[in-house]
């Protein structure tokens, strides 16, 4: 579980990953003593909640796991005189294609996230939190547990905590392979126990959430971010940024694929992604041209290199038709083939469908097949705008966004990149039909049906 | 009915029931420890999950059939993830997967027939800056692969001389979350 680190460049500023690389940063004795955490959380728990609220609000944080939603408009959502307990929880369930910045803060901040924690439900008032953590993520978990464990010791989680009249107690929940789990609701029912299938809004978490109560739910980083906004002012997170109240504070992101330093880098939010993949990142690798690259992870629609001069920040990348997502940035050369990384992300989208509304669970799946049907050579020119077709029935159609996140990337690269797709496609009377290959328990069943008939 | 919890998970378990206030809610990581005792989810693990529980045992197999993370049958001692994602795909999973099975000898399911390693294709393992990935047994991640890396570990793991424990080693040793 290694992941390099690097010294911080020049153009990164590492705040929420302030004393990454620092040995042992995952204990309690070094982030306390060396890195001065739960100093935010101290105050946090003598705090007037609305006061925190009007805090981070006022710092323009907003949800780091893909949304963009503001995170203290969010926990005002809450009840004032809630008749059930609130519930906290840590979306941790990283699962979008090409994000790991998540488990770099717990795997080695850990404490940063508790003491996110520790000043969120401080502010909504909830006294039991859990951290929704991907099984696969097993250093993660472990780092978690211990530090949560070493918490509890402290006196910082559990009755009374920083001898104050609050109490918090944190759980770590290991989901178990389905990145639906990362939608907020699917979550929560993952969460009770239940297949994670989404639900549908309203009511929304903050009203009717986990076991009924008032829910809210936050990445990782979004709630590892507090800790600093609570000690150092609103007007300070807002100048990390562009300098916005929309473009506040800094943004994890994760750069894969065809660059020299893949890795996770803290930018602060309107670097020019030229910049991100030219400057920090090294460029192209040798004798080879960047073509496109996803912004936001597999669901946000491609940039061609010719827009990489956009600002990273929500505005400036929803002006371009695309989204900042979770922060992950894959970046495809010219030596890659488009229809062949469509053809993958709609498969990743066909296997990770939850199955309840038809347009995603059958869109998914045709579109993936259409477009293995095309890499493969057997496709037709048509099929080109089928594919286009089926996109367009299942955006917007669904309970929750899994169907707009396959559509989305998949149209942009239609548009994008259309003669690549007409370079591998044929004409339409060119192209067999596709016959099913027979295997398995069907084609056991037909030769005993042939055998019958033979003895007969 | 063959399965029993082991008395440690018996106190798992209880400690679990401490942490939700409501029991359902107990069900996923109480599978995970089952299927860390018994390398799958049988049927009569499922059985007495469901008795432990009072629910159905359609209920646990309605849970967990939504999961890519529980296993229904006995696999090999290793189980590999192979991403084939994105940026896997572009750092060179495919020929990983190439080789896994010209030279490894797998079914049509993806177990080898040594039942050793049972090889599975997987979505994103969350470590695209180190890619193209291979994750064993959920636990040990390899990174940064090439053909090469790839065939020393197949043989390490074969000859018994790696790290990355099974499941029975990692019970015995206690190191099973």
């Amino acid at each position: 579980m290694s992941q390099r680190i690097y010294e911080a460049h020049p153009l990164e500023n590492r705040v929420v990953i302030a004393g990454y690389g620092e040995p042992k940063s995952w204990t309690l004795d070094v982030f306390e003593k060396k890195l001065g955490g739960y100093k935010a959380a101290r105050g946090a728990v003598k705090a007037e909640p609305d006061s925190l609220i009007t805090t981070v609000k006022d710092a323009g944080l907003r949800g780091l796991g893909g949304a963009g939603f503001p995170a203290g408009v969010k926990w005002s959502f809450i009840p004032k005189n809630p008749t059930k307990p609130v519930y906290l929880v840590c979306n941790a369930d990283e699962g979008e294609p090409g994000t790991f910045k998540d488990r770099q803060i717990m795997e080695h901040l850990p404490h940063r996230l508790i003491e996110g924690m520790i000043c969120a439900a401080s502010a909504i008032g909830s006294k039991t939190a859990y951290i929704y953590v991907r099984y696969e993520l097993r250093l993660a978990r472990e780092r978690l547990e211990q530090a949560i464990e070493e918490a509890y010791k402290a006196g910082y989680l559990g009755e009374n905590i920083f001898g104050s009249s609050r109490s918090l107690d944190i759980t770590v929940h290991p989901g178990a392979g389905a990145y639906i789990c990362g939608e907020e609701t699917g979550l929560i029912e993952s969460l009770e126990g239940d297949r994670g299938q989404p639900r549908l809004k309203p009511p929304f978490p903050a009203i009717s959430g986990l076991f009924g109560g008032p829910t809210i739910v936050n990445n990782v980083e979004t709630l590892a971010h507090v800790p600093g906004i609570l000690n150092n002012g609103p007007e300070w997170f807002v100048k990390l940024g562009n300098g916005t109240p929309r473009g506040a504070g800094t943004k994890l992101l994760c750069v894969s694929g065809d660059v020299k330093r893949p890795g996770f880098y803290e930018i602060p939010l309107g670097l020019p992604l030229n910049s991100l993949l030219n400057d920090i990142c090294g460029g192209p690798l040798e004798g080879r041209k960047f073509k496109a690259c996803y912004p936001g992870g597999s669901s946000s629609p491609l940039l061609r290199a010719d827009e990489f001069d956009t600002p990273m920040d929500f505005d400036s990348l929803a002006a371009k038709k695309t989204m900042m997502g979770s922060g992950a940035v894959i970046v495809i050369d010219d030596s890659r083939s488009i229809p062949e990384m469509a053809m993958r992300t709609a498969r990743f989208y066909a296997h990770e469908s939850c199955g309840q509304c038809v347009p995603c669970r059958e869109g998914t799946k045709w579109v993936s097949k259409m477009l293995k049907r095309l890499t493969m050579g057997q496709g037709s020119f048509s099929d080109i705008d089928k594919i286009k077709s089926a996109c367009n029935n299942m955006a917007g159609k669904t309970i929750c966004v899994l169907s707009d996140a396959c559509a989305m990337p998949v149209v942009s690269m239609l548009e994008k990149f259309r003669p690549e797709f007409e370079a591998i496609a044929k004409p339409d009377d060119e192209v067999q039909p596709a016959l099913p290959k027979i295997s398995g328990q069907m084609a056991a069943l037909m030769s005993l049906v042939r055998e019958r008939q033979t003895q007969k | 009915m063959s399965y029993k919890f082991s008395p440690a998970l018996e106190k798992k378990f209880e400690w679990l029931k401490s942490r939700y206030p409501v029991q359902d809610a107990v069900l996923i990581p109480l599978l995970h420890f089952v299927q860390n005792e018994v390398g799958y989810l049988s049927l009569d693990a499922m059985e007495h999950v469901a008795e432990k529980m009072n629910i159905s045992p359609a209920r646990v197999k309605e849970v967990a059939s939504f999961y890519s993370l529980f296993r229904f049958e006995a696999g090999g001692k290793y189980v590999l993830q192979v991403c084939h994602n994105l940026t896997c795909y572009l750092k060179g999973s495919d020929q990983l997967l190439e080789w896994m099975e010209k030279n490894m000898e797998l079914d049509d399911s993806g177990n080898s027939k040594d039942g050793v390693f049972r090889v599975e294709r997987v979505e994103c393992l969350a470590s695209c800056g180190t890619a193209p990935v291979i994750q064993a047994n959920n636990w040990d991640y390899f990174e940064e692969l090439n053909l090469e890396k790839l065939q020393k570990i197949v043989e390490a793991l074969r000859a018994g001389k790696w790290a990355c424990a099974s499941y029975e080693d990692r019970i015995q040793e206690g190191s099973v979350a």
